[in-house]
Formats: structure tokens, C-alpha cells, sequence
């Protein structure tokens, strides 16, 4: 059976290899997917939309309904994740306290577990000392990288970057902030209900914007109309359009992010992580 | 384009995809496929498609990687079943 799969495989590589003899050479003017639209889109983007940077444009504007339903795929993959995975009825578990000023470890058996207190610090079962450099350089490190996702959404008109980019850098400085400290420092933050809103919420900016436009008498994502609410021209209407709608992906594709990472390294439970 | 870089990365990200799907070590597999997606991305910025290799530098190298390791973390050497 081996053999017969390796002989398949081989047999399908050689053929799309020969396959790939037709393709247009790369970067070739005559190919036919740069004869169509893309001319026009690389010729006058930049005077409809105030967009230097075409993919943006393209992206949000022109092809406005495939990111729609990109951004929907993302949050489905987030629902699908968190049906699977999210434990909702749980025994009384062991839990383990850890007293501060003695470092001695307390194992709770499930039942009565104590408040909340100064004296002792919750830990995971699977605790080793943490590292003050790694939990330094982490707390230092994660402004800075919260700022750069946001600079990566607000210039993605003009650089690389956009809503997806950014919404995975914000989402990953939450997950670096659980992997370095816990997992509980990080809901603490973030807590679950409202990380699963803000994947709503996303979803709900990108349509809403939508929306609006067919409120004020035009297509579904017509940026054009917006400018009679934002009190600028069509073009730069457009342009803020754009904007608006790179910020609903970024926050559905950020708490899509922290919410699968929560799950899976739990493992449904939401409290103990890697 | 430089033909000499194109032709090191090609190769290198064959090596790395052959031995994601070879090797039998889960952590090792998730770290080589992280690996194979930041060869993707250097590959993707060769051909001045700097918007795809954004994405696949943050999506594929960064956060998926951690997602593999989070759920090889879960696994155990034996099945419990």
C-alpha cells in the first residue's frame, strides 16, 4: 500500500510539474491575470481611494465582500474552537497555593478553595519558579508590541499591514503575556466574556459600516456615501471607509486569536496554560 | 530577484517540509513547520509580495506555531483510551 501511495505521489508531482511549463513567466505584463483588472487598479486606485498602497485598497475597498466573509471565516474558526474545546461543567479540581513569604506549596483537594489573598499565590500544577528575566522583558516588551500592531493597522494604507497583520501581532503580546506569566494573569486582563464579544463586535463593525452605507442610499460597502457623515469628499470618504473597516477585522482577528490559544492550551478549562 | 538565494531557499524549504512530515517527534514537526513558514515568507518578500509575506510571518511563523506547541503540550507519550 506504501508503495502504491508513493508511486501516486510521485506521479502527481511530475505531472504538475510539467503542468507548470504553461505558466506566464513571473512578473509577465501578458499573463492573464495582470491584463483584466490590474491595470486599472494600479492606475487609478491612488486618485478614487487616496490609497498609495494598491493591496489595501484592493483589499478593503474594491474587494470589500471577499474580506467581509474572510473576517467571518475567522470568527466561525474561533465559534468552531470554542464549541469543541470549552469545558463548561467541572468537578471540584485540586488546586495548588504556593505561601509567599515561606515558599511553601499547599495541594487543596477540590471543595473549599480559599479566597483570594496576599499571602498565598494560585499556581498551575505544573509549576517551575518563574524566571525573573523572561517575566521582565516580557511586561517591558509587550507595550511595544501592542503599539507596533496598532501602527500596523493605521498605516496600512500607506506600508504593509492592515487589519489580519495587525489583529495577529495584538492577539500573540496577550499570548506572549500567558505563556510568560500564566494564563490567569492574562484573563485577568482580557477576561473571556469580553474576548468573545470583541469577536462579535468585529464581525459586527465590518457589516455595520456596511450598513450604514445602505442607509445613506447607496451599495453595500459604498464608501462613497460616508462622506456625508464624516464631512470630507468622496475620495477621502473612501479612504476612511477603508480605516473603519481594517479596525473591525483587527479586533475580531485579535480576540479570535487570544480566545484559541486560551482553549487549546488549557484545553477547555480556561485556567491553566503552557 | 537573485537566482542564487532563490534556488537556497527552494531547497531549504523541500528539506523542511520532508522533514515536518518525516520526523517523529511532535514538538520537533511543529518547530520545523515554523520554520518552513519563514522560509515561505522570506520567499513571498523575493517576489515583492511584501503584504503576503506579512501575513505569513505573523500568521504562519508566529501564532500558529504556538498554537502547534499548545496542543502538542496536551498530547501524552500514550493514548488514554
Amino acid at each position: 500500500m506504501k508503495t502504491v501511495g508513493i508511486i501516486i505521489v510521485f506521479l502527481a508531482g511530475t505531472l504538475l510539474l510539467y503542468a507548470t511549463q504553461d505558466f506566464p513567466p513571473w512578473g509577465a505584463p501578458d499573463s492573464p491575470a495582470s491584463t483584466h483588472v490590474s491595470p486599472r487598479y494600479l492606475q487609478r486606485a491612488m486618485e478614487e481611494t487616496a490609497v498609495p498602497n494598491v493591496v489595501t485598497a484592493v483589499l478593503a475597498d474594491y474587494r470589500g465582500f471577499d474580506t467581509m466573509f474572510e473576517t467571518t471565516v475567522i470568527f466561525c474558526a474561533g465559534i468552531g474552537c470554542f464549541i469543541l474545546l470549552r469545558v463548561f461543567r467541572q468537578r471540584p479540581e485540586d488546586r495548588y497555593y504556593r505561601h509567599i513569604a515561606t515558599e511553601i506549596t499547599l495541594h487543596v483537594k477540590g471543595g473549599r478553595i480559599p479566597n483570594k489573598s496576599s499571602e498565598f499565590e494560585r499556581i498551575d500544577a505544573l509549576w517551575t519558579p518563574y524566571d525573573l528575566i523572561i517575566k521582565t522583558v516580557c511586561r517591558i516588551l509587550v507595550p511595544f508590541i501592542q503599539l507596533f500592531a496598532l501602527y500596523v493597522i493605521a498605516h496600512g494604507h500607506h506600508s504593509p499591514g492592515g487589519g489580519f497583520q495587525g489583529g495577529v501581532i495584538l492577539g500573540a503580546s496577550v499570548i506572549l503575556l500567558a505563556i510568560s506569566h500564566n494564563m490567569r494573569t492574562a484573563i485577568d486582563r482580557l477576561s473571556e466574556k469580553a474576548d468573545n464579544l470583541l469577536m462579535a463586535i468585529g464581525v459586527f463593525i465590518y457589516t455595520g459600516i456596511g450598513a450604514v452605507c445602505i442607509l445613506l442610499g447607496a451599495g453595500f460597502l459604498d464608501y462613497r456615501t460616508l462622506s456625508a457623515v464624516l464631512f470630507v469628499d468622496d475620495i477621502m470618504a473612501r479612504s476612511h471607509g477603508i480605516f473603519g473597516v481594517e479596525i473591525g477585522v483587527g479586533i475580531t482577528v485579535m480576540a479570535v486569536m487570544i480566545s484559541i490559544y486560551n482553549n487549546l492550551a488549557s484545553a477547555g478549562k480556561q485556567d491553566e496554560g503552557l | 530577484m537573485i537566482w542564487q538565494l532563490d534556488l537556497a531557499i527552494l531547497t531549504l524549504i523541500i528539506v523542511t517540509a520532508i522533514a515536518a512530515i518525516s520526523v517523529k517527534d511532535l514538538l520537533g514537526c511543529a518547530i520545523l513547520f515554523g520554520a518552513y513558514s519563514f522560509l515561505m515568507c522570506l520567499l513571498w518578500a523575493i517576489m515583492a509580495a511584501v503584504d503576503v509575506a506579512f501575513t505569513e510571518a505573523s500568521v504562519g511563523a508566529g501564532v500558529s506555531t504556538v498554537f502547534f506547541v499548545a496542543a502538542v503540550f496536551r498530547t501524552t507519550r500514550r493514548t488514554r483510551d
